[in-house]
């Protein structure tokens, strides 16, 4: 099977949050950057299935994500390298799907997410602007042939969806267990190819406005200590917090 | 401001609740709001719309559309959204709608803003927030897009009743159900709640020691009358003590519960990214320099084996 897999540079998710001084973007000093954890489930999935492309949207430093990918076991990479990705998910979409478009693929893969701006969203555009089936948050996936079956995590259950190939996934949790790179993936994965395509994005419709520090929460309490402070806690929710 | 989509969700030919946030949050930008349901048929409780501020409550029938039918649901709405010159069309961030949600807006040629925690009508242009690095910040962003396409984050939005006489109409839709088809869906135990919908939320972690102890949680989390789900930290879902279901945190859920009370569970950050934007947080956990107490609004320090039974028997009292 020939599968690309969409990944994305983020920050760690151990990242402390410091607001760079244009109060509109992350201060990216002293952060350390790593393959979407999302992704990594995308890539197993595409390892376990068939030779695999990744494909990254970011600055030239998502080179090193690429290179984790390929130390996986991918067989190369491309890098759409631009210098910013805009809030607006829609134009990250078109420029993946321009690239995937000529690809022949039987199945592109995606993280369900990335962890920086939680857009969920390219994945699913993507498939809409390739005229591809799509099913989003997989965490089972089972193909036979041009035939797939996916399960997916709805509130209260598991929907069991069918869709015919080639198509458009994005990975949840649970779908595998990602490999670790071993020593002989990093030293091979050095002289894989990795192409790298300078891309021009659109601004796209979205204005930062600001990003800020959530709302700090107000000071918490101690009420106390064992079991003893368990009338105390209960008054407190049902006179103060008004929750019970 | 002109009209605003409310897209609303229905399982089995009834409304989800979470249909009553959509509505709400929409009335927030101002306008009159359409409400609008895929369905199989006439959808049980969805003339409760009305109640929430919808002007007017439009279901589109297709006998493709007795389960969610991604593609179909996708093109009807969309034809709807692109008929009706609206400012908005808002989904619920639910399992449904962040599917939903990105095919129509693709369909629309705009982005969507996902899982919105405000919306806002700052004159012709709305503005969202919405939490971005594991909820680490949040980013406020001008959407200038016609329509606007946002979804917003279950249980944030609280239901506010504001009646209008609400008008129903039903139009049949011809789409195609597409080749995305739901074949089955496989339900949870009976009468479990799911984490992400539940009003309070009672989760563990690896304080719980073994698998077998969580019957505590589920004690208290029954005592509270049907309204509490059992959730879990990342460290017993790997550990395989709990389903991935259950997890709360950033390769979880995203919950806001109205409670939220977290028993032996350390606070690491990815777990915080799921809950911290429950309306009260109470921790039990016997490290009184644990992170969670730092965003507990009410923290008991002791041994939940002693502390949590104590806790059951004493909202069983309220309840009893």
């Amino acid at each position: 099977m020939k599968i690309a897999v969409c990944i994305k540079r983020v920050p760690d998710s151990e990242t402390r949050v410091k607001i760079a001084s244009n109060g509109k973007s992350l201060d990216e000093a002293g952060v350390k950057f790593v393959l979407n954890p999302y992704d990594e489930f995308a890539v197993e999935e595409g390892l376990r299935r068939g030779e695999v492309t990744v494909v990254s949207l970011g600055p030239a430093a998502a080179q090193e994500t690429i290179r984790t990918a390929l130390a996986m076991g991918a067989d190369r990479g491309v890098l759409l390298q631009t210098d910013t990705v805009p809030a607006d998910g829609y134009e990250a979409a078109q420029a993946l799907a321009a690239e995937l478009k000529p690809g022949g693929w039987d199945l592109i893969l995606f993280g369900k997410m990335a962890i920086d701006d939680y857009n969920q969203q390219v994945g699913p555009m993507v498939a809409e602007l390739l005229g591809l089936p799509c099913v989003t948050a997989v965490a089972h996936l089972e193909i036979d042939g041009s035939k797939g079956v996916a399960e997916r995590e709805i509130e209260g259950g598991i929907e069991v969806v069918e869709f015919p190939l080639p198509a458009v996934i994005t990975a949840d949790k649970g779908l595998n267990e990602p490999r670790y790179p071993a020593l002989k993936g990093i030293m091979a994965a050095k002289k894989k190819p990795l192409e790298v395509k300078p891309v021009q994005l659109g601004a796209g419709a979205f204005e930062v406005v600001a990003l800020t520090p959530p709302p700090e929460r107000k000071e918490g309490k101690i009420v106390g200590e064992g079991p003893g402070a368990v009338p105390e806690l209960v008054r407190l929710l049902r006179e103060e917090a008004k929750v019970l | 401001m002109s009209a605003i989509l409310a897209v609303c969700e229905q399982r089995d030919g009834t409304l989800r609740k979470v249909s009553h946030e959509v509505v709400t949050g929409a009335h927030r930008l101002g306008g009159t709001v359409e409400a609008v349901l895929c369905a199989a048929g006439a959808v049980k409780g969805a003339d409760q719309l009305g109640k929430f501020g919808a002007d007017k409550v439009v279901t589109l029938t297709n006998t493709a559309f007795a389960k969610y039918n991604p593609e179909g649901c996708a093109q009807a709405i969309a034809d709807r959204a692109k008929a009706g010159g609206y400012a908005a069309v808002v989904f619920a961030a639910s399992a449904t709608g962040k599917d939903l949600a990105p095919r129509v807006a693709a369909k629309l040629g705009v982005g969507l803003a996902a899982d919105c925690t405000d919306i806002a009508a700052d004159g012709g242009t709305i503005v969202a927030t919405r939490p971005v690095y594991a909820g680490k910040a949040l980013l406020k962003v001008k959407v200038a897009t016609k329509p606007a396409v946002l979804s917003l984050r279950p249980n944030v939005f609280t239901p506010v009743e504001r009646p209008k006489a609400g008008t129903a109409e039903t139009v049949a839709v011809n789409v195609a159900a597409g080749r995305v088809i739901v074949r089955e869906i496989k339900a949870a135990e009976a009468g479990a709640l799911d984490v992400a919908e539940a009003q309070i939320v009672v989760s563990g972690g690896r304080g719980l020691k073994e698998p077998a102890n969580f019957k505590v949680l589920e004690e208290l989390a029954r005592a509270f009358g049907g309204q509490a789900a059992v959730g879990a930290s990342r460290a017993v879902v790997d550990a395989g003590w709990r389903a991935h279901a259950d997890q709360v945190g950033q390769t979880g859920k995203t919950v806001s519960p109205t409670l939220y009370v977290a028993v032996g569970i350390s606070g690491a950050i990815q777990h915080l990214a799921g809950m911290r934007t429950s309306k009260v947080i109470v921790a039990i956990n016997k490290d009184k320099d644990a992170p969670i107490f730092k965003v507990a609004d009410y923290g008991v320090v002791g041994d939940l084996f002693e502390v949590v039974p104590r806790l059951t028997e004493e909202i069983k009292k309220l309840h009893g």
